[in-house]
């Protein structure tokens, strides 16, 4: 047993003088291999960190939102409305909300405006969130001016600015007094945006879902668990769409993989021919291929995993940005909670170092069988 | 069908695994049709060079299918979410009817890489290659099942579509609702955890006396083949109720979480090593009169049988530090 | 005592460019002399060595060391046989090159397992015994070919072997160099080993090292020798 260990020793330590020797072919390979894992773990972490941040942030959601249709598109629903629901058994309360999207020309941004339970601020004030207080160069205590529903300007006094850390979700926010708000939209006094229930056991969301839509044909329950399944699934899909478009790269990282491991130098031919007329065997060849194999993929797969985290996780995946923005000017400078999990590293492995293994297979037993006579010739 | 990442690596991953297993086995049926230790002429060469690039096929074969088993059960667990009604990865593989089918599958094919690489280094210690018959024939037989889970896997992912109702735990575990799962979550927790320390005991007692003795190698295997079913009966009728602390938690999937320590990677590791330590010393007993192979052979055995034994009792000690060292009783 | 009988080696069999290096070739070898192997190139020197040397299998015939049958061996057991029973010397060194000389004596040896201290000790006493000791850390594209074959035989004695083979050795040597490659072998000799060279140069065969001289032409033995 001490022996096989000691054996290994020396063919890893052969095996690492090797590579060194080598540092022109074997780094454009790990250059390309730890790109590759990059790639491929920066779109993971940056998924699943959002997927995470987007779970934590609609676990605070009702459980059930009622929304009212015509005509197939979402209006304002009649504040009576919750009398009818309340009368469903299981239903402990219904409370009405208010709010709205706003678009301003100006900064040609969507905001949008809620009016919260607890903690409004006064009638002629507003709390604004961290991207409008940039965009609007606005701080606390600033007059700013928007154009309601009928096109007249009003003034609001800035509160507040609501902090940074919750960016995700109040980047573009503007909380005001209900009145204001009423005054603002033009939502009359018998009518809200949408009603918010909390219901007693949670095995009953459906069955009290269905009764609402029986009670009140023109109304659309919408179930917490819905959208959150709705978001994983969507999560999901797209970082799995990303990662068949990274296909064709890592396709190209394969070929690129056989071609190094199959393209034997004729002075590594000449020195694999050695080593088995000296008295190496197959086997030991074989194994020198593994840990070379193994020192490559390492490296490359904590290096490139390293830099996707830092990549992700400290300079907010700043290669990503264009394509994740889009129109958006209100882009919150958001740093994402560092998550990882073994269920992603397990993905990466079995996407990157698995076809790297398996495309060097062959290549490396054909240099493990070089003929050891082959060397006297 | 759900385009997770996770999913994608499976698919990926168990494709190269398949090309590579097909491409063993065709050399596979030449070394069976064409093998002559006794000639020296060039085929004959080259199907010896062959044989080392498929042992080095299957070692990797293993750990790929060990890596790919973790995978597909975080997975499930992971996008339970996505359909209502599945609480883990209990409720994700019940949506459809490839689910249980393709994990097993898995684990078997696991478990024969497992004995074939046991069979392989018994088989290199011989000057005359005498397992290679044997070898190649199992590999012949791995390959049509390694096949058979890659496309039901397939089946399954791409049967999966979001907010399907399924069964979670507590209803598929019901003993209203009559299928295997339910039977074997019936199998009555007390006596079940006396089954299982008995046969841990029998298995053991049969490993000393082989390993003593040198005889009842097929009794042992025998043996180590059932402690491994009983054993995974165990875990899902009682071991898991004692961890989880609660008499109608059976998910046998949830112990591999953090929430448990992750005390279900030990358990499921030890449980298989056994298996394929046991089974694989027991079968070698076989080969005791073959004369190239009487120098190694012993060795062998008794390293194999000293890591079956030490699963078996670290398999027990975890057991038996839930069992009396909580103060959860099923009593 | 090395035994062949009726060894024959065949290259691409059944293809237009079939070769046979060797034809039915029965030899008694043996242990403790010195065996010269004479001929042309083409006269399967080369290929006989390797097959002595436990390097290659015949295609068919049967061969023997020291009583035991080792025709139908797997490589690895050949392997084996051939790391503790044989050393060679090649034609043209054969070092590793970006490597020490000490690190090219030690390769050989790396499959033993044998413990890394004891290792680079008894390499460095090997060295010493050619008055290479001060040139083991020299990297080997920096030593001379004087140099150079005195770490390619300190080399191939790594393992204790009781049987050396040489090929050609003194095909890229100087007359002087020749000469002291015959002494060393000289004085390997007198330490018991058997000693197999394959030459064409008149500085090996005639010399009066060689117990026995072997000729040979077209993969044939034409003249078994004897015993001078």
């Amino acid at each position: 047993m001490a022996r096989s260990i000691e054996r290994q020793r020396h063919i890893l330590d052969f095996t690492l003088a090797s590579i060194l020797r080598r540092k022109g072919k074997n780094g454009a390979l790990l250059a390309v291999y730890t790109l590759i894992i990059f790639i491929l773990s920066s779109v993971l972490f940056f998924t699943h960190a959002l997927r995470q941040e987007a779970q934590a942030v609609l676990q605070g959601t009702p459980e059930i939102i009622v929304q009212r249709s015509l005509t197939g598109r979402y209006q304002t629903i009649p504040l009576d409305y919750a009398e009818t629901i309340r009368g469903i058994r299981g239903v402990i309360s219904v409370e009405p909300r208010l709010w709205g999207y706003h678009y301003d020309g100006n900064t040609l941004a969507n905001y949008t405006i809620v009016v919260p339970g607890e903690d409004a601020p006064p009638d002629g004030s507003i709390d604004i969130g961290s991207g409008i207080s940039r965009v609007r160069e606005a701080n606390e205590r600033d007059t700013m001016g928007f154009s309601g529903f009928d096109g007249k300007p009003r003034g609001f006094t800035v509160r507040k600015v609501i902090s940074a850390e919750s960016q995700l979700i109040s980047a573009d926010l503007i909380v005001m007094s209900e009145h204001d708000y009423r005054a603002f939209s033009g939502i009359p006094d018998n009518q809200a945006t949408d009603l918010v229930l909390k219901v007693r056991n949670p095995r009953e969301f459906t069955t009290i879902a269905e009764k609402i839509v029986r009670l009140l044909p023109d109304t659309r329950p919408i179930v917490r668990n819905e959208i959150l399944r709705t978001y994983n699934a969507l999560f999901s899909w797209r970082s799995g769409l990303i990662i068949v478009i990274f296909s064709a790269a890592a396709l190209a990282f394969v070929i690129f993989a056989w071609d190094k491991a199959s393209g034997l130098s004729a002075e590594e031919r000449r020195e694999i021919g050695i080593l088995k007329a000296v008295g190496w065997e197959t086997s030991d060849i074989l194994f020198m291929k593994f840990w070379e194999g193994l020192a490559i993929s390492l490296t490359a797969f904590l290096l490139g995993v390293s830099l996707a985290y830092m990549h992700v996780f400290f300079s907010s995946s700043f290669l990503f940005a264009p394509v994740l923005k889009g129109w958006s000017t209100l882009y919150p400078d958001f740093r994402l909670v560092p998550i990882i999990s073994f269920g992603q590293l397990t993905a990466t492995f079995l996407l990157t170092v698995v076809p790297y293994v398996v495309t060097t297979i062959l290549p490396s037993w054909r240099a493990a069988t070089i003929d050891p006579d082959a060397v006297m010739r | 069908m759900i385009l997770h990442p996770n999913i994608l690596a499976l698919f990926v991953s168990s494709l190269l695994v398949c090309l590579m297993v097909l491409y063993s086995s065709y050399y596979g049926i030449r070394i069976l049709r064409s093998w002559d230790i006794k000639s020296g002429s060039e085929l004959q060469l080259a199907l010896e060079r062959r044989t080392y690039l498929i042992s080095t096929i299957v070692s990797y074969f293993l750990l790929f299918q060990l890596a790919s088993l973790f995978l597909f059960i975080s997975t499930a667990d992971s996008i339970c979410e996505l359909f209502v009604g599945a609480m883990c990865a209990v409720g994700t593989l019940t949506v459809n009817q490839f689910g249980y089918p393709t994990l097993l599958l898995k684990l078997f094919t696991f478990l024969l890489a497992g004995f074939w690489l046991v069979l392989n280094r018994l088989d290199n210690h011989g000057y005359d290659y005498p397992l290679i018959k044997t070898k190649y024939l199992l590999l012949l037989f791995l390959t049509p099942l390694l096949l058979a889970e890659t496309i039901t896997q397939t089946l399954y992912f791409m049967g999966l579509k979001p907010d399907i109702i399924t069964s979670c735990c507590g209803s598929l575990f019901s003993s209203s609702s009559r299928s295997i799962a339910a039977e074997v979550v019936n199998a009555p927790a007390l006596p079940m955890l006396a089954g299982f320390y008995l046969s841990a005991l029998a298995t053991a007692a049969g490993g000393i006396w082989f390993y003593l003795k040198g005889s009842g190698g097929i009794l042992f295997a025998a043996l180590s083949a059932l402690h491994f079913m009983i054993s995974m009966v165990a875990v899902v009728s009682v071991i898991s109720l004692y961890i989880y602390s609660i008499p109608s938690h059976h998910c046998p999937f949830c112990i591999l979480q953090k929430e448990y320590y992750f005390i279900g990677y030990p358990i499921y590791l030890s449980i298989l090593t056994a298996a394929i330590t046991g089974v694989g010393a027991g079968w070698t007993a076989r080969y005791r009169t073959i004369e190239s192979l009487s120098e190694e052979l012993p060795r062998m055995r008794a390293t194999l049988i000293l890591a079956s034994l030490l699963s078996i009792a670290v398999l027990v000690a975890i057991t038996s530090c839930y069992v009396f060292f909580t103060s959860f009783t099923l009593r | 005592m090395i035994r062949t009988h009726d060894i024959s080696k065949v290259f691409n069999a059944g293809r237009p460019n079939e070769f046979t290096a060797l034809n039915a070739v029965s030899l008694d070898i043996s242990l403790r002399d010195v065996t010269i192997l004479k001929g042309p190139s083409g006269s399967g020197k080369t290929t006989l060595l390797g097959i002595l040397g436990c390097m290659a299998r015949p295609t068919t015939g049967r061969i023997f060391l020291a009583e035991r049958e080792i025709t139908s061996l797997p490589e690895r057991f050949l392997t084996d046989i051939r790391l503790k029973t044989f050393g060679f010397i090649f034609q043209q060194f054969n070092l590793i090159k970006g490597i020490t000389a000490l690190d090219n004596v030690m390769v050989p040896a790396f499959p033993t397992g044998e413990k890394h201290a004891s290792l680079k000790r008894r390499a460095l006493e090997s060295l010493e015994m050619f008055n290479m000791g001060h040139k083991a850390d020299s990297k080997t594209e920096w030593l001379s070919g004087g140099e150079a074959q005195r770490v390619a035989i300190a080399r191939a004695l790594i393992n204790r072997p009781t049987i050396i083979i040489a090929d050609e050795p003194t095909a890229h040597l100087d007359t002087r160099l020749s000469h002291e490659f015959m002494e060393i072998m000289a004085t390997l000799k007198a330490d018991g080993k058997t000693i197999i060279m394959a030459s064409h140069d008149p500085i090996v065969y005639d010399s009066d090292l060689g117990d026995r001289i072997i000729e040979m032409r077209d993969g044939q033995v034409v003249d078994a020798g004897s015993r001078a």
